[in-house]
Formats: structure tokens, sequence, C-alpha cells
């Protein structure tokens, strides 16, 4: 995984509550083998016409928000399936970081998986940014990982919360498999203290 | 120190505590691996020449993106979608090379994940089950810690069995009295979701407690345990009793002999001690509880089904007015409206969320020497082939069809919609699956989820109808 210590860049928002891993990329799309080529796809049944032209009132198809690497999102993000497909595609879409008030507990695990970095925020700060995106498209927030830091277009600092495991992944580009792998020994003798447990698989 | 059932799985399954710097790491006793979430975390393993550590704890099905049409001439189920056949051949390949025990498509015990992982006996109390499937809390109603986790996670779990994990907290979701007939486990849950919004649960593990939840089959505790995740929670859970050993005795892979009374003396001390406390608690009243049914594109956007669709200008919260208004419009509902009476298309009995044999019974009951309404399509689709098998057994497939229903092969189906069984844009459904996400069954789809009893009920009359007035025929 490539390092993450911060981003500077656009905004674009989708003020909607329960944004679910269906809409970000609806299942049609998971018959896939790899992670590549799934940000076309992200938010497909929002974004396009049914003849899979664009449709010009959704923000990610305008012309000011391309290249926009913030998504500025409703309430209770990435809510629904575990699919990881979620955060490639966001993250094939140009996203580097998402901001919302709350964000479902799968989504969360496999952004920060992926150096997608899901930034909490008050309902207030929230609303700010909204209007920011949808005033003002040029307006630009940065975000740094090392000191929690979101600084919003007028100054404002904010600081925001993480746990600090998935900070040290993300800044060092440290996958988390590489920890689980240096604790053989513990899983070795783990399983030996446990090995009158039944392997329900074993059994028959 | 008291401990609830969470706490007693969880503390026994620590290869490493939770530490200021890290999170837990959590043994995992059985994962369960399908098509659509896997291959990206076998491509793993393999660019860094990694094993599955313990292929004895891991087994494979087929079920998302497979197809539930007929078989051929020569008994194959035909995959005519060529990336879902690319797909499933390269998670046969995996197995192959990883050794990997696989239940491939047509096979005898072939099924939805959260089906099989039960009905072989597989899932038993206090055991860590994972999933690359957000359903996997299913499981928990067996008294086990069951989740769904993401590729990532899938490869972490196949290169070393455990797990980085934060601790959830606990919640207690109490719902005592007796259902009323015509009140099924399907209702309690739409119920409880409603109650507590699709993120209420975010953050915890549920236990289902109280005397409505002690009264269930295991085919309906894990209907409620399998939409916990629709109330944002992590797992849900429910205390083993006699109900769970006696649907375990006999399976396949249930302990035997001197291991059966060995385990289940164990499985006796998993309950929550009587002074334990949680973080939170809700309560429901049972006595209280008629059919549900959703009317909006969330699982907590649901209702009795003799209520009337909420006003978004009655609501305060205008994020919540904003969600609600758009999803009206996209189920084109008016606000005020009963749902009692509105014409579907499809009526689709089947998931992970009630495709199991009881559920079945129910339905074909239910629909016996009557008709599926002219213009109306009703999809039955068996969790397992084991399921299949032991409906046609019991002539379940012949009441089905006789009714004009299709009678298909197992899998996710219209579910998930990504194997070819999908709603047409525009098109209502009221379906058994467990989301009713924009979508969700196809693109344009319009969902309401309720009961088996309220899908078949709707699917003879040809609208949306309570079951309790056909509840004669059951």
């Amino acid at each position: 995984m490539e390092a993450f210590s911060a981003v500077q860049g656009r905004t674009v928002a989708l003020p909607i509550n329960d944004i679910d891993t269906d809409q970000i990329i609806p299942a049609r799309y998971l018959k896939v083998t790899d992670k590549d080529g799934l940000g076309s796809a992200c938010f497909s049944d929002w974004r396009y016409n049914a003849d899979g032209s664009p449709k010009p009132e959704f923000p990610l198809n305008q012309t000011a928000y391309q290249g926009a690497q913030v998504l500025i999102a409703g309430h209770n993000f990435g809510c629904g399936s575990s699919r990881e497909h979620a955060p490639w595609a966001l993250m094939g879409a140009g996203f580097k970081a998402v901001i919302s008030t709350y964000f479902a507990d799968i989504f969360k695990n496999n952004a920060l998986k992926n150096g997608l970095l899901p930034v909490v925020v008050d309902a207030d700060t929230q609303q700010q940014l909204i209007s920011l995106a949808q005033e003002d498209p040029t307006s630009e927030v940065s975000i740094d990982l090392a000191s929690q830091t979101l600084t919003l277009p007028d100054g404002r600092a904010i600081t925001f919360p993480i746990d600090p495991f998935s900070k040290y992944c993300l800044l060092n580009g440290v996958d988390q498999l590489g920890f689980l792998l240096g604790l053989e020994n513990e899983i070795q003798s783990y399983e030996v203290d446990h090995r009158d447990r039944i392997n329900t698989l074993a059994v028959s | 120190m008291a401990q609830t059932l969470f706490e007693k799985v969880w503390n026994s399954h620590l290869v490493k505590p939770q530490t200021a710097e890290t999170p837990a790491v959590l043994y995992i006793d059985l994962h369960l691996v399908h098509e659509v979430t896997s291959p990206q975390a076998f491509t793993l393993l393999r660019e860094r020449g990694l094993k599955v550590r313990r292929p004895d704890k891991t087994l494979a099905t087929m079920d998302h993106s497979t197809p539930t049409t007929p078989r051929n001439l020569d008994g194959i189920i035909p995959v005519t979608d060529q990336q879902a056949a690319f797909q499933l051949d390269f998670l046969t390949k995996n197995c192959q090379e990883f050794g990997i025990p696989l239940y491939a498509l047509g096979t005898e015990n072939q099924g939805i994940v959260h089906v099989i992982g039960p009905e072989q006996g597989l899932t038993q109390p206090g055991m860590t089950i994972v999933c690359g499937d957000s359903h996997t809390s299913t499981h928990g109603a067996f008294g086990a810690l069951a989740f769904g986790i993401g590729t990532s996670e899938v490869g972490h779990v196949l290169a070393t069995q455990t797990l980085l994990q934060s601790k959830p907290k606990t919640m207690a979701i109490r719902v005592d009295g007796t259902l009323q007939p015509g009140v099924t486990a399907k209702d309690i849950i739409l119920a409880i979701i409603a109650k507590i919004g699709v993120g209420g649960g975010t953050g915890y593990v549920l236990e289902y407690m109280g005397s409505a939840i002690r009264a269930l089959s295991m085919e309906g505790r894990m209907t409620i345990c399998n939409m916990s995740i629709e109330g944002g929670a992590r797992a849900g859970m429910i205390a083993p009793d006699d109900t769970t050993y006696d649907y375990i005795a006999g399976r396949t892979y249930a302990p035997k002999g001197a291991d059966w009374d060995r385990a289940v003396a164990q499985w006796r001390t998993l309950p929550t001690d009587p002074e334990a406390t949680f973080d939170a608690e809700v309560v429901l009243d049972g006595d209280a509880l008629i059919p549900m049914i959703t009317y909006g594109t969330n699982p907590g956007m649901g209702m009795k089904i003799t209520d009337r669709v909420p006003d978004p200008d009655h609501l305060g919260d205008v994020s919540q007015k904003i969600a609600l208004d758009k999803a009206l419009r996209y189920m084109d509902l008016q606000p005020g409206q009963s749902l009692l009476g509105k014409a579907v298309n499809v009526v689709f009995v089947g998931s992970c969320t009630n495709s199991r044999i009881t559920d079945l019974r129910e339905a074909a009951r239910m629909i016996e020497g009557q008709r599926v309404a002219e213009g109306v399509r009703m999809m039955v689709v068996p969790g397992s082939q084991r399921v299949k098998a032991q409906a046609e057994a019991e002539g379940l497939d012949q009441i089905f069809r006789a009714a004009g229903a299709e009678w298909r092969e197992a899998g996710c189906s219209m579910c998930i919609a990504m194997n070819g069984d999908q709603l047409q844009p525009g098109e209502y459904a009221v379906s058994t699956s467990n989301r009713n996400f924009e979508g969700r069954q196809g693109k344009g789809g319009r969902t309401f989820l309720a009961s088996p009893l309220t899908a078949v009920a709707t699917a003879i009359n040809g609208v949306i109808t309570d079951p309790r007035e056909l509840l004669e025929r059951v």
C-alpha cells in the first residue's frame, strides 16, 4: 500500500444520508477478479441514464467538479454490504478522502485498508463543507493525517479522530497483513493452547 | 466478573488483546469463502508467496453470481455470463491450488454461504466465524460471534487465521411476549430496524433476548441475526439453548458421542451471566407486533403493514426529510398512502434471510391450492441444494409449481441481482430478502421487504396483502 500523508484538493458534495454500497458500486459490477477499472462504475445508477449517457445534473458529471479528490457525504456513509469494491471504486474515481458525520463500520475498515481516508466531522462543519462545495467548486480543503487536521478554505482547522494503528499503517505505507504475519509465534501458541477446541470442519 | 455472551466468545478468541497502539487480534474458527469477495485476496496471497494457513478451517461455496436457471440434460447448471463463469472458474482454481474444500455450483451441498454453514452443522455456539459478506451475522443465531469482512481481511484470515478488530460495544435487544398468528421472525427484525434505524447499531454487537426470541425456531433466529447488519451492527447473537442443540444434533459436522456431551456442556456456559451489563438496551413488545413492510429505500424505512407511508414534511430533521423525500420519489409513493392494495409485478421468496426449509414450508402451506395472481411473477429460490432436495422430497416444489410460481436452483438470486435474476426498471417487488436499496434487485427496480407470509399473500392477491387475511389457509 502507498503511504498516505496529506491531501490538498477540491471537493464535491453528495449531501444524502445513508448512501449505501449498492449506490457506490452496484452489484452487477462485482463480477470482476481484480481491483482496477471500477472508477467509471462508481455511483453508476445515479450517474448515468439507461442509455449510458451521463446525467448532467449529477455533480460528479459536472465540469467544475472534475478532479475533485475529497467527497463530502451525508450521515452514515457506506452502509450495507461488505464489498471492498466500494473503496476501490471511489479511489478509481479519483477520491483520496471522504468527509461525513458518520461512517458505516465495514466500509470504514475497508477504506482504511486501502488508503482512502474517512474523516469524521460534526454536523455544522459538514454543512459548511457542503455549502462551500456547491457555491465555489474551486475551493480547496487540506487534510493532514499526521496532525489529524482538516483545514477549511477560511483557515479554520479541525481535528478528526482515527485509530492509532490505522494511522500508523497509512503514514508508513505498511499493510496490516504484515503486522499479523509478524505474530506467527503468538498464533502458534494460541493454537497449541486451544488444541482441544473442536474444529467443526475436521469432524464428520 | 459477569460477562455477556459476546464477551465470553471475544475473550476466548484473543490471540493478542487490544492495546493503546493496536487493535485486538482475534482467532477465527471458521472462514467461509465465496466467489465474489475472494478473488483479489487469493491474488494477494499468490503475489506475496503465502499459503492458506488453515485450509481445514476454510470452506468455499458458489452463490452470488450463480444462475438459478434449470439444469441441462447433463445435469449441469449452465453459466452463460462469461464474466461470472470466469469468476467461478477462478474460485475453483484458487480452492484447488490452496487446498480449500469447495461446494461447487450444482453439487449436492452447494448453496448460499449462510445457509450451508448451519445446515452442515459447521456453525456451532461459541465460535468465531467470518466471511466476505455482511450477512455473516446470520450465524450469530447459534451463539457464535460472526461478522462480515472486506476482501483485505479475507486475505488476512486466509494467511493467518486471525483478524485485527477493535472491541465493539454491546446492545441488548429484548423482545418479550407472544407473536400473534401471521407475525414472524422477519416482522420482529424489520420492527427492530425501523426503531433503531440503519445506523443505530453501528459499533455494537447486538444480543437478542426475551421470551419472543426464545420461542423462535433456529431458522427464525437466523432470520433475525441475518439482518443485524441492516441496523449497522457488527454482529447479532442469540444465546444457545436446547432449540440450538436439537438443531445441530446429528448434522454432518456436529460432534458425535462423547464429543457431543462435552460440547453441549461447554455451550451451556456461554449465555450471558445474570449480572452482566450492556452498553445500550432496546425493548420491543412482541405481543403488539403485526406484519411489517418497508416503504422506502433502506431497511430502516419500515412500518406496520396497516400504517400509511410517512410524510417528509412531518420530519423535524432536514437531512432525514430529504432522505425520505428522495426515497418516496424513487419508490413513486405518496405520503399518507396505504401500501395495502398496491399492485406488484414480482414476488421473490429466497435469500439468506428467508430461504430455509421452514420458510418454504410456511410459504407452501399458504399458497397450496391457490394461484399466483395474473400478471405477477413469483420466484421461489431455495437457499441450498439440500434445502431444495428436502423441499422436493416433501412435495413443496409441486405446490409452488401448481400455483404458477417458478421453482429454481439454489443461490442468492434476486436478492443481489448479479446473476441475471432481476427486476426491470420501475417494477415493484415484495421480497423476503434483506435490502431495499435503490437498484438492489435490478436497476430501477422497487423493493418492499416483508415476511414469506406477506410475500405469498401478496402473490395470491396480486396486490400487497396483510397475510392475516389469508390465515385460514395456513
